[in-house]
């Protein structure tokens, strides 16, 4: 199960003509799929285009009925090579996931997919997450579209070019044997909008079909000689079919004025942006109109020659408005330019910054600087709406820089990696600073204060690939931390059967909470639920084992910090050979929660006794100095001012959001840190015999506690 | 553009929300109550990394709609928002209100700013060995001289007031602020409509709509003043009134209380005592500021120590009976529920003996063998269920012993470190009276249990170690102040080591 049920959301992909979608950007992606008659789907789910994922897997039924098939797939790798489907047959399939990250992983099949060229319509939709909020390294898809020649789409963020993006993506790629990309932004995926809904077309050739009467074509297969004959076919016939469609087709578009000395290109999914800073300088309304002409790059990769040119031939400058680096479209401009003897200036990352987001700031300031430069009648004749500061920000404003708190990303409250990281922090402490090799997953917040473990990381399922060379004779090992969403997605054979083949004698730590938790709680091959349509509770410990790892211990329960301690320090200082890995289990609180807290409840209301757990600390005796918090990091584990008035530093707080993981407790035991912590267990529908001990408790400790009530009264101040 | 002509541009909305705010359903009721009320609407968000414990930024724009779906055309609206082009800045908690200013999108000419005064701290906050939170004044202050209109109150405090979640109170209090052109049924019914806890969510809406609407009061932080209630307070409340300058007077009764409630009205005398040496002294010094600044500061850290955390102490405070009411509120415990509570103890054998008397103590840790066998009986972590009558008994038995505690072994050790500690601000104070007052900040370092306060012991030791050097030293107390900064910088003591090492150091840069 993901993190929220999408029953809703499925209800809007039965949507047919007449009626009017409203959902967001990813979820529209989806929509348009049906819509296109596609036949299957498969992707690896994270941030932007999870959703897409979660909606399909929650779709079964509609998915059924259409015929389509819908595949979690293992990997990103498994995703791309699943449209090797498309290659023989005219079945249209679509895979996603998160890009650079993801298109790093499937670039392999994706590289083979391309050489030979496909026959159904291959669609490939990667969430670009790059600038705010972004969790990788700042990549460009556009550089893999390029290299395998696979187009590249890039539509204006609006959901009926999005739809659109999608089902003429199929037709480009069916029209030119060649795989398209599809190319989201973190906002666009996010983005709430409405667009008319078409009805859903059951894919033309069953996939049943396909399989009952195969076909073969070795000229499609990469092995020489066909692999040379593929490369003279992408230059000879696919790029001509393709840039014949796309002008056709008028995929691009040219928007605002049809002359003027200068004009932008633009990427499609800057078009929003560029536009807002127009308006802002006063050159446009908030429909788009203005005097200034703009080229639309919907697609940015092929780029179309003669549009280029008939676009250019006028201009004394254009400005290319291309976002990250490297500036792959100015240079491809520059060229066209060059080539056809045009003395339009190309104006680009020059005005523009080389590398970042293009937010609604700097897109105003590059366009302001662009054309005062080249078309300074068009700014002095213009009011503008919001003039840009100038000068530093007022000192209040500056003041805050130096005030405002950092908010990394950290564990949630309850989270059962937490006590993993506590532990090595322990272990640490008796046996000195060790290096760590870092995964990608939730654990990687481990990284950031309050643990501050861990030096690299080199990729999802990696870690243990990442300690890899630390393997010599040496006083201290080295651990490697991997999630069980990067064990199965790679981490089994490039971390695991990599340390066994080689002989390591390191240790590795696999991070069990029985989803991917960090990209929504999906479920994989070890979650213990049921799973209706796909097979679940497959141990990691066997799969070890059967990897041929002598030393493996599991961990039933994270929050038992001892025991935790304990074998880390054994898998630290055991004289045993070979790789240690210890596979630390408890279920993902996030999703816990959201399963048990109904059941609680329920139970509650059919009087059944009940026992909630939730934990304190005692203001007085807290003496403020945070060790607990620096051990732990939950958010429920907060701090509030000190009510002794002798006392400066607040004091530790257990919040309401509290879901009594008891870790706190475990900390103050292995760490002998202070008495401070409470445990109390709330008790609902309690028994006779609850009430019988309570009222006897009752009655003696309030006596003694009227007692000593009284004494200390006598001698307070 | 011709100037002149009116010109429909969006309304802008940028909200900043923690995670478990409830921002995505804030952002689908504007939708829905703009939709409904004609206008088109776009909202989006980055939540990225963001989602486990950081900011989600959501950004919406609305687009007034009559007779445009007839001409079809549609407005091209932005995903992101810009500086200076941005009608309402919304933040759910006090900092993130901050950021939003520090970005620029909150101005004075167009932004109404609707924010939470109340903290969700960050980590980097609450894990400083001190006192690590950001002034709310700096960012209050922003606020109110960058907003165009502010309307900030504790909206988390009306939430649970209202019994409802933090969403549903911004909505409502945006709905006050007139920023955006709807009625408040329109509001009202996008609740209904979205069907999200909708009674609670409307009680939380009514309650910011209502608190929107009034100055907010100040929060008064101020302690209480505190008065005599015995014979024996008023006579030590009389004493410290005759024999010390009134500035002091605050601090010293809430120390005389202190001691008093941890010992009795002898050992409060005794920290009078000890002050007025220090406070002739500084009488004597001519006292540079007339502020007792020294005095006031040996006042503060003195009733702290004296008032040191033994098992006794903790086991007093355990069971009281105000604790338990305390407990109740804290985890929102019914009326008569039954609530169970344990307590994480980890009694080692060194917190044993210190309880126990001087004589006795010193030789159970003095022997190899005696320590042995008793320290099996300890040095595990024990969970104490305190509403346990056995256990409970335990707890009074030993808080029982305070009356002893003169005897013990803890007892002798700390009234000797704190000798030493006065002795050592009374002899630095007529060479250099800045270093005093650092040296007296210096017994900040000591708090805490076990390995806390070992650490901390070993840190203070360390500073009163390089008092003498310091002494007369230019800017020696401002040395001295930086040492204890260090000391609180990090657990592991690397700051600390690196200041000490520059400071130790025979040859300085500065030097050159």
């Amino acid at each position: 199960m993901a993190e929220r049920s999408f029953a809703e959301e499925v209800k809007s992909l039965r949507l047919g003509a007449g009626e009017t979608f409203h959902g967001e950007g990813i979820l529209a992606v989806t929509k348009a799929l049906l819509q296109s008659g596609v036949a299957y789907v498969g992707g690896y789910q994270g941030s932007p285009i999870s959703h897409l994922m979660d909606v399909l897997a929650d779709a079964q039924a509609l998915l059924g009925e259409l015929g389509v098939h819908f595949e979690a797939s293992a990997s990103e790798a498994s995703a791309a090579a699943m449209l090797a489907a498309s290659v023989n047959y005219p079945l249209r399939g679509a895979v996603t996931w998160k890009s650079t990250v993801g298109t790093n992983v499937a670039s392999d099949a994706l590289a083979n997919l391309a050489s030979g060229g496909v026959t159904g319509g291959a669609l490939v939709i990667v969430g670009e997450d790059y600038g705010e909020g972004s969790s990788i390294m700042q990549e460009r898809s556009h550089a893999f579209a390029m290299k395998s020649q696979i187009w590249l789409l890039d539509p204006r963020p609006n959901l009926p070019s999005i739809v659109e993006a999608v089902e003429k993506g199929f037709e480009l790629s069916e029209a030119s044997n060649t795989p398209v990309m599809l190319e989201l932004r973190v906002r666009a995926c996010h983005l709430y909008g409405s667009f008319p809904a078409k009805d859903n077309q059951p894919p033309p050739l069953a996939i049943r079909h396909a399989m009952e009467n195969p076909v073969r074509d070795v000229s499609r297969i990469v092995l020489p000689p066909a692999s040379f004959v593929h490369e003279q076919e992408k230059v000879t016939k696919r790029l001509p079919a393709a840039i014949d469609f796309i002008k056709t087709h008028r995929l691009n578009e040219f928007l605002g004025g049809s002359t003027g000395e200068v004009g932008i290109i633009v990427q499609g999914g800057l078009y929003n942006g560029l536009i807002r800073a127009l308006e802002l300088l006063g050159l446009s309304d908030s429909f788009g109109r203005t005097e200034v002409p703009i080229y639309c790059l919907n697609v940015t990769y092929p780029l179309i020659e003669d549009e280029i040119r008939g676009f250019c031939a006028d201009k004394k400058a254009v400005l290319i408005v291309e976002e990250g680096q490297p500036d792959f479209l100015e240079q491809a401009l520059n060229t066209i330019l060059r080539r056809a003897d045009l003395q339009a200036k190309v104006v680009g990352k020059d005005v523009l910054p080389m590398a970042g987001e293009y937010t609604a700031q700097v897109l105003q300031t590059g366009v302001r600087a662009f054309l005062a430069d080249h078309a300074p009648r068009l700014v002095e004749k213009a009011t503008p709406i919001v003039v840009l500061p100038s000068g530093p920000p007022p000192t209040e404003v500056r003041a805050l820089a130096e005030t405002l708190p950092p908010r990394p990303p950290g564990f949630c409250t309850g989270c059962p990696e937490r006590p993993i990281f506590t532990a090595m922090k322990l272990v640490e402490r008796r046996i000195g600073a060790y290096h760590v090799s870092c995964d990608i997953g939730c654990h990687l917040f481990s990284i950031l204060p309050p643990f501050n473990i861990g030096a690299t990381t080199m990729g999802y399922g990696l870690g243990a690939a990442g300690a890899a060379a630390f393997n010599a004779k040496a006083s201290k090992r080295t651990v490697a931390v991997m999630g069980d969403g990067g064990f199965w997605h790679n981490g089994l054979t490039s971390g695991v059967g990599n340390a066994v083949f080689n002989n390591s004698d390191n240790v590795l730590i696999v991070v069990d909470n029985a989803y991917t938790a960090a990209t929504g709680g999906q479920d994989i091959l070890s979650s213990r639920g049921e799973n209706p349509t796909k097979s679940t509770r497959h141990a990691i410990t066997e799969a070890i084992r059967g990897m041929g790892v002598k030393w493996v211990r599991r961990i039933e329960r994270t929050y038992d910090l001892k025991r935790m301690t304990d074998t880390l320090y054994e898998a630290m200082t055991t004289p045993a050979s070979g790789p240690k890995v210890i596979v630390a289990s408890s279920e993902c609180m996030l999703n816990k929660q959201r399963r048990v807290r109904p059941q609680f409840q329920a139970s509650v209301r059919a009087g059944r006794r009940m026992v909630r757990e939730r934990f304190g600390v005692d203001a007085e005796t807290c003496t403020g100095d945070h060790s607990c918090i620096r051990l732990s990091g939950c958010p429920s584990l907060t701090i509030r001012p000190n009510p002794d008035p002798l006392r400066l530093d607040p004091v530790a707080y257990v919040d309401n959001s509290c879901v009594g993981c008891g870790l706190c407790g475990e900390i103050s035991h292995a760490a002998v840190l202070c008495p401070s912590f409470w445990k109390a267990e709330l008790i609902f529908n309690p028994s006779g015999w609850d009430r019988f001990v309570n009222e006897l408790r009752r009655g003696v400790i309030g006596w003694l506690q009227r007692g000593a009530e009284r004494r200390r009264l006598a001698r307070a101040f | 553009m011709s100037a002149g002509k009116p010109v429909t541009r969006p309304l802008t909305i940028a909200i900043s929300a923690l995670g478990g705010q409830g921002g995505a359903v804030l952002s689908d009721w504007i939708v829905r109550a703009a939709e409904a009320s004609g206008y088109i609407a776009q909202a989006t968000s980055v939540p990225g990394v963001a989602q486990r414990t950081g900011t989600t930024i959501y950004y919406l724009e609305l687009f007034p709609a009559p007779g445009l779906r007839a001409s079809n055309t549609a407005p091209v609206l932005n995903l992101m928002p810009a500086p200076g082009d941005v009608d309402v800045v919304m933040a759910s908690e006090l900092m993130e209100a901050g950021r939003a200013i520090l970005r620029g999108f909150v101005t004075p000419d167009r932004t109404t700013l609707v924010a939470s005064t109340h903290r969700v701290f960050g980590i980097t906050e609450k894990s400083a060995m001190g006192d690590g939170t950001a002034d709310p004044e700096r960012v209050m202050h922003a606020a109110q001289s960058r907003a165009r209109r502010l309307c900030a109150f504790d909206m988390e405090a009306a939430a649970r007031g209202a019994g409802g979640a933090i969403n549903a109170v911004m909505f409502g209090a945006l709905a006050a602020s007139g920023a955006l052109p709807l009625g408040r049924q329109a509001f009202e019914q996008a609740i209904r409509d979205a069907g999200v806890a909708t009674d609670a969510s409307l009680r939380a809406f009514d309650a910011g709509f209502q608190a929107a609407g009034r100055i907010p009061i100040p929060q008064d932080d101020e302690a209480t003043p505190i008065r005599a209630t015995t014979e024996a307070g008023r006579r030590l409340s009389a004493r410290l009134g005759a024999n010390f300058p009134v500035v002091l007077h605050e601090t010293l009764r809430f120390g005389c209380a202190k001691l008093m409630d941890y010992q009795d009205e002898a050992y409060a005398g005794l920290y009078l005592d000890r002050l007025a040496d220090v406070m002739r002294l500084e009488a004597q010094l001519g006292d540079p500021r007339c502020s007792y600044l020294m005095t006031a500061e040996v006042a503060r850290y003195l009733a702290l120590w004296m008032a040191y955390e033994d098992a006794i102490r903790v086991a007093d405070l355990k069971t009281r009976a105000a604790r338990f009411e305390t407990m109740r509120q804290e985890i929102r415990a019914e009326p008569g529920q039954i609530v169970q509570v344990s307590e994480f103890m980890h009694p080692r054998l060194q917190e044993v003996c210190e309880i126990l008397p001087a004589g006795l103590g010193r030789a159970i840790l003095g022997s190899k063998a005696l320590s042995g066998l008793i320290g099996r009986f300890f040095g595990k972590g024990r969970r104490v269920r305190t509403t346990s009558v056995g256990a409970f008994l335990m707890l009074s038995m030993l808080a029982s012993l305070r009356p002893t505690r003169r005897g013990t072994l803890r007892y002798g050790a700390e009234q000797a470190r704190i000798e030493a500690w006065l002795k050592a601000v009374r002899e630095t104070a007529p060479a250099d009276y800045d270093l005093a007052v650092e040296v007296a900040a210096c017994a900040r370092l000591i708090k805490g249990y076990g390995d806390t306060h070992e650490r901390g012991l070993r840190n203070f030791e360390a500073l009163m170690a390089r008092r003498q050097m310091l002494q007369g030293r230019p800017a020696g107390a401002a040395v001295m102040a930086n040492l204890i900064k260090a000391a609180l910088a990090d657990e592991e003591g690397r700051a600390l080591a690196k200041a000490l090492d520059e400071l130790d150091a025979p040859h300085t840069l500065a030097a050159e």
